[in-house]
């Protein structure tokens, strides 16, 4: 078998519409499917990579593996019944989706919510922050060959879901965050049991420091590579950790404060050059930042006080026609929920904007030209995303 | 957002104008014009993040509404764009040189609601669905019982106890309640 050169002339040549002139009689070229079962795979996709040798010439997300149709689904239900639907769009990070859909829904129907609800929103989304940046670590370990750090990032989500399950009575889809505020305040003794599992987080996050960030392999392997260039953020959506790693400040908690963050004081976590090491440190230090953030609103928060504003009766609530944009920073950039209403019991049209639509669909498919086979995993993972997002 | 729209309308003719929040509107523009009212907004007045492009149903009035969300961020600010186009003849110009994205918006759109953009990359490309073979299922008159009732079947079910009776049957079975 000829070994390839890593010649750019054995590469295929554009045809007229941008698409490659890939002949794979030609034998320069082979088809190679990533996914959807795939250690190397975010969830529920893959990816057709198109490789000249051991070098990828071309590559196509393809998602529908997980399609549940929730934004239909919604279309038939009362407001109060999507309530339950929406967390389980995502699964490390469904509470985002509890929030969008609450505040989009109090928008339109003019309800007020009150403070203490505010403040315990942006407690649940902190806490889900960290949770979901715990499954990344242990992800973009795993694709470098480090499964231990999965296991530690684990246990300490596991100690996070315990706080959430004494607070929601879920462990991960909690279905607290509703239309009107929040389903109940905190439970007694909440505050010292957090501080010991931000500990907890603490002293893990040091421990992975030490064997992932400062582990010369790991280095190696992600400074570098799979560059976003800030002129690449616009064009390709690119949002949260992906575009602050290459400097770009963008946060929703800083740009249009919502909820009590404009109370917290945080700044965002930037890098210089988006690669996958910067990425991930970015991820690392947002930890950080969230920990500081829960200790913030632990200490702010009023003590007691009504946590839900009265609904009118949800089995029969309409709500006037109109239409609303609702976003938030959730881990991996801008969630937002676009909500029509037309004046009936039912939404008309409900459109979730997760971030890895953009991410992981025309900036990875621009990232993995010229990535080596072994590095498309780790790339694919540094971009944190979640293929229910683009599948609603 | 007064401002904005103040200055889109001496420029562009607009429809309605909804100015939701201070910091999001609404507007309305003729399918023809959206090209250069988006191309405005971005290269001009700075909103060079497109959100989300997506597709309301308006069956009663035969119309799709094809949203186009774009974000300002050093204003901070959004507006969404409202194109309303005909039902039965969905096409629409697409974006996707302005912003590569939108051809995965564009293809979604194509899918899910049957509404065309000639010219995007992938456009008859499956996205999500395989092997599809009725209505764009999320328009309003795909009847997601019917399609559910014509392709999936009941499961019989367990058998299910009430468990008071369950226990008392197993421990005194024949012993009247």
């Amino acid at each position: 078998m000829a070994l390839f050169e890593l010649d750019r002339s054995q590469y295929p040549e554009a045809k007229a519409d941008g698409s490659l002139d890939i002949d794979l009689a030609s034998g320069k070229y082979l088809k190679l499917w990533q996914g959807p079962q795939h250690p190397g795979i975010t969830g529920n996709m893959s990816v057709e990579l198109t490789v000249c040798g051991d070098e990828v010439v071309e590559g196509r997300t393809h998602v529908g593996y997980l399609h549940r149709g929730f934004e239909k689904l919604m279309e038939r239900r009362t407001f109060i019944q999507c309530f339950p639907i929406v967390c389980r769009i995502c699964v490390p990070e469904p509470d985002f989706n509890e929030y969008c859909y609450a505040a989009a829904v109090e928008e339109l129907a003019g309800l007020e919510v009150p403070e203490r609800a505010h403040w315990i929103r942006t407690l649940i989304l902190e806490m889900g922050r960290i949770n979901s940046y715990m499954m990344y670590l242990g992800g973009q370990a795993g694709s470098f060959g480090m499964g231990v750090i999965g296991q530690w990032a684990t246990y300490v989500r596991d100690l996070m879901l315990d706080r959430f399950e004494e607070m929601t009575g879920a462990r991960i889809y909690h279905m607290f965050i509703l239309p009107g505020g929040v389903r109940d305040g905190l439970p007694e003794g909440f505050a010292v049991r957090m501080e010991e599992t931000l500990r907890e987080v603490e002293r893990a996050l040091k421990d992975i420091n030490d064997v992932m960030y400062c582990n010369a392999v790991f280095k190696k392997r992600t400074v570098g590579v799979g560059v976003i260039t800030p002129e690449m953020i616009e064009p390709y959506g690119v949002t949260g950790p992906n575009a602050r790693a290459a400097g770009v400040a963008k946060d929703v908690r800083k740009d249009q404060p919502y909820l009590v963050y404009p109370e917290l004081d945080f700044e965002p976590v930037t890098g210089s050059v988006s690669d996958i090491y910067t990425r991930a440190d970015v991820r690392r230090r947002d930890v950080h930042v969230s920990i500081d953030l829960i200790r913030q609103i632990l200490q702010k928060m009023p003590k007691d006080g009504p946590v839900m504003t009265r609904l009118p009766n949800v089995l029969n609530w309409k709500i006037p026609e109109g239409e609303t944009y609702i976003r938030g920073e959730c881990s991996r950039g801008e969630y937002g929920y676009y909500l029509v209403t037309d004046g009936s019991g039912y939404p008309r049209r409900v459109n979730v904007r997760g971030p890895s639509y953009t991410h992981a669909m025309a900036l990875l498919e621009k990232l993995i030209v010229n990535a080596n086979i072994s590095d498309v995993a780790g790339l694919m993972v540094s971009l944190h995303t979640y293929p229910p997002e683009i599948e609603r | 957002m007064k401002d904005l729209t103040d200055r889109l309308g001496t420029l562009f003719s607009l429809g309605d104008i909804t100015e939701k929040r201070d910091d999001l509107a609404f507007v309305s523009v003729a399918p023809d014009l959206l090209r250069a009212v988006i191309t405005h907004l971005r290269d001009v007045e700075g909103f060079t993040h497109l959100v989300l492009l997506t597709a309301v149903d308006w069956i009663e009035g035969g119309q799709f509404q094809l949203t186009y969300l774009v974000h300002n961020r050093t204003r901070a600010r959004d507006i969404g764009l409202r194109v309303f186009i005909d039902r039965e003849e969905a096409t629409m110009a697409g974006i996707h040189d302005l912003w590569p994205t939108a051809a995965t918006y564009q293809r979604e759109l194509k899918e899910m609601f049957g509404i065309d953009f000639p010219g995007s990359p992938r456009i008859d490309e499956e996205f999500i669905l395989e092997g599809w073979t009725d209505i764009p299922p999320y328009r309003r008159d795909f009847d997601t019982k019917k399609y559910a009732e014509e392709t999936y079947f009941h499961r019989p079910g367990r058998e299910t106890f009430d468990p008071a009776t369950h226990m008392k049957d197993k421990l005194y079975p024949g012993e009247a309640s």
